[in-house]
């Protein structure tokens, strides 16, 4: 625990020296005011977590100090840190409910380029070293070489998978999955799709064809749509949210490649706009930069 | 693409253009939301504020207030600004005009760069260029594979060199390159963290080595405020001669392409917007410029139409559509030309006053197979000549395209409106029309 913690710190380095070392020189020298306030706000806007989320947040330091009595404006960070907790941590399902019925099947899904694949191999590497039966299923028929990226993963993390020729229609595959997830008794199925743009109509209809295929396949089965988002993505995270879970659902982000910089705003953007929660976060290209999300680490490490 | 923005700004611009004349105050409140809707489109706060303060000072100044329409004035200076911030004039690339001309294709994880190089190359080919791709990623598994699949499928070559590393797989794609005649080398590098440091020097090395003519950076269009730093580090350490925008197809705002332009200097040069490998456009700030403020981009599909459409082929047609003549035949060519210009709601995009209007409404691609499907069902003498095409046949075509008699009987009923519409239209002289397109 205490690695993984210094891991998601050292990843969010640069994140934290955006936004809170600036906040901190800023309030260091200043009174607490409405321009003082301002420059807040634009410091997390530019942090990507968005122009409501910030203004809320804005909004929200601004009744808690009047209501505190607070003046100095070094105990805005006290209040700003507990505002982003307590978006983060409303309560959501647990990853794993206990009544859960086997096998748990993940649809992995999002726009292209967000690191689906890369994340499957990273789960998969996950599950394993937790015990758990794992399978993959490589409904990716579309892009090139997709299926021989993800069953090198496969090998990598030594579990099985299932795969058809390349263009073949991916909800025959996961028909496929989810049949073979059932009779080898496994615990976790893990569907690679192709990266899809939300705005595209007809990709979305074959989304939702699998999904419906797999719901078909395994009636027995528990089915959660994960979602994954790039941690670079800007506003747009939201539109992507929105449009994927009418489409199939989402039970829950993955947020990849939040190693870079100036990270971890719209992890708050989507929280505070769509509720919806977290269960991982990417922190780099390594087998295990794979973290489950807990948001007191995350502003822990955001914050300290 | 960028409707949300565009709708932004109209309707600020409406309530403008509501009062007679404008006050400094009626122009900072809607600069005010010009700035909103830019950082909602994920455009830089810095370059957003600067952007709004220098049209502010422009739009207050006396004489738009005395113009006779000042509303429209605040838009022409908010279009102008658009364009200035955009790089003003379109950035060509470098001319294919030594052996081989270098390109180097860089970005983030996920961005876009194998796609591209894909792209690039059968540019280069349908210029009649012998282009060479090289996969300098030996990092992403399967990554490899994935640009020789790619390459495959627009029959050219591929370089790779197994068990060497990136820089050596370059410089010898390079070698290679001088002694097979090869017209233009693109190489497709790893994906990487800007922050990165030693794959930054990997690159650097490679630059070294190669000398290349483009140093392509692609940006995810819907990346975040963050991109202008993705853009500045990478600009600092190669000196990037261009940006490619990928992913415009989606409906990201693209603030990214408005904030790396303005911080780093760096032109823009093309636009993905697309999965196909044919999606690739030059980038016109102005046409950009007019596509945000909801003016419709006219120039783009004429030129698309034109690089895609047979002019003579186009007369002919024009020439049938206007005497009514026009059949299926036809009907089944002009859809295949509509298909060659890109994805269809890209292209419907382009037309001015349109893209509002299409706002909401999904364009099925599949609707335009299900109805080429059943045309393919028509034998050539019904196609020809659709009037005889009666209760019986329509059975048959139904059964043979897998559609019902219903979706044949519609087809058929927008047929016989479009051949009157335009035989109506014949009368009164059908002009400016680009190259034949349909306007089904």
């Amino acid at each position: 625990m205490v690695n993984a913690f210094d891991k998601l710190k050292a990843s969010l380095s640069n994140t934290r020296a955006n936004i809170l070392g600036k906040i901190s020189r800023l309030v260091g020298l200043r009174k607490l005011d409405d321009r003082l306030l301002e420059e807040i706000e634009e410091i997390l806007i530019e942090a990507d977590v968005g122009v409501r989320a910030a203004t809320r947040l804005i909004d929200k330091i601004r009744e808690k100090s009047k209501q505190r009595g607070v003046t100095e404006s070094n105990e805005v960070i006290g209040i700003l840190k507990e505002e982003i907790i307590e978006i983060l941590s409303r309560e959501g399902p647990a990853l794993f409910p206990d009544n859960a019925a086997k096998p748990i099947i993940w649809l992995i899904t999002g726009v292209n380029g967000v690191g689906k694949t890369t994340t499957i191999g990273k789960l998969a590497t996950c599950f394993a070293a937790e015990q758990k039966k794992v399978l993959i299923g490589a409904c990716d028929t579309f892009r090139a070489a997709a299926i021989d990226q993800v069953e090198i993963w496969a090998e990598r993390s030594r579990v099985d998978i299932i795969r058809a020729q390349e263009g073949a229609d991916p909800a025959s595959v996961a028909f496929d999955a989810a049949t073979a997830a059932q009779a080898r008794k496994v615990d976790i199925l893990l569907l690679d799709t192709a990266g899809r743009l939300h705005t595209k109509s007809n990709l979305m209809e074959e989304l939702k064809k699998i999904r419906r295929v797999v719901d078909k396949a395994a009636p027995e089965a528990s089915v959660f749509a994960k979602l994954i988002i790039d941690g670079n993505t800007g506003q747009n995270a939201l539109s992507q949210v929105k449009v994927f879970t009418e489409a199939v659902g989402c039970d829950g982000l993955i947020i990849t490649k939040l190693d870079g910089t100036a990270k971890g705003g719209v992890v708050i953007a989507l929280a505070e706009e769509l509720g919806t929660q977290v269960d991982f976060v990417g922190l780099g290209e390594g087998i295990d930069d794979l973290q489950k999300f807990d948001s007191k680490t995350f502003v822990e490490a955001l914050f300290t | 693409m960028f409707s949300n923005l565009t709708d932004k700004l109209e309707s600020t611009f409406k309530k403008l253009r509501g009062h007679g004349k404008l006050s400094e105050k009626n122009i900072r409140d809607a600069m005010r939301e010009v700035r909103q809707a830019l950082l909602e489109a994920d455009v830089n706060y810095k370059v957003a504020g600067s952007f709004v303060k220098s049209v502010e000072q422009k739009a207050v100044g006396a004489k738009v207030l005395r113009s006779i329409d000042p509303g429209q004035q605040v838009v022409k200076v908010v279009y102008d600004e658009l364009v200035q911030l955009l790089g003003g004039k379109a950035a060509p690339l470098a001319p294919f005009d030594k052996q081989p001309v270098i390109f180097m294709i860089c970005g983030l994880q996920g961005s876009g760069k194998t796609t591209l190089t894909g792209k690039i190359a059968l540019m280069a080919k349908r210029k009649k260029k012998k282009p060479l791709v090289v996969a300098a990623d030996t990092q992403r598994p399967a990554a490899v594979k994935q640009l020789r699949v790619l390459a495959d499928s627009i029959s050219v070559e591929h370089f790779y060199v197994d068990g060497k590393g990136p820089e050596d797989i370059c410089k010898l794609a390079v070698k290679h390159a001088q002694k097979n005649f090869i017209d233009v080398v693109i190489m497709d590098t790893a994906g990487r963290l800007h922050i990165d440091d030693e794959l930054m020097a990997e690159l650097e090395k490679i630059r070294q080595l190669t000398t290349p003519d483009e140093i392509l950076l692609v940006a995810d269009a819907m990346t975040g405020q963050d991109a202008v730093n993705v853009a500045r580090e990478f600009h600092e350490r190669l000196e990037v001669t261009g940006v490619v925008l990928s992913k415009l197809d989606g409906d990201a705002r693209g603030g990214a392409a408005l904030s790396i332009r303005e911080v780093t200097g760096c032109p823009i040069k093309l636009a993905s917007t697309g999965e196909k490998l044919g999606d690739l456009e030059p980038f016109h700030p102005d046409r950009l410029a007019s596509r945000i403020l909801g003016m419709g981009d006219i120039v783009s599909l004429v030129e698309k139409a034109q690089e895609t459409v047979d002019l003579s082929e186009a007369e002919r047609l024009q020439e049938k559509l206007l005497k009514s003549k026009f059949d299926f035949e036809d009907f089944l060519g002009q859809v295949n030309q509509l298909k060659k210009m890109g994805p269809l709601e890209s292209v419907l995009g382009m037309v001015p006053g349109l893209g509002k209007q299409l706002k909401g409404i999904k364009f099925d691609e599949r609707e335009i197979e299900r109805m080429t499907a059943i045309i393919k069902s028509m034998t050539v003498q019904e196609r020809r000549n659709p009037g005889m095409i009666d209760g019986s046949r329509r059975r048959r075509i139904a059964a043979g395209s897998g559609n019902s008699v219903q979706a044949v009987n519609q087809l058929l009923k927008q047929f016989f409106a479009m051949q009157k519409m335009f035989g109506n239209l014949g009368k009164k002289k059908l002009k400016g029309l680009p190259g034949g397109i349909m306007p089904f």
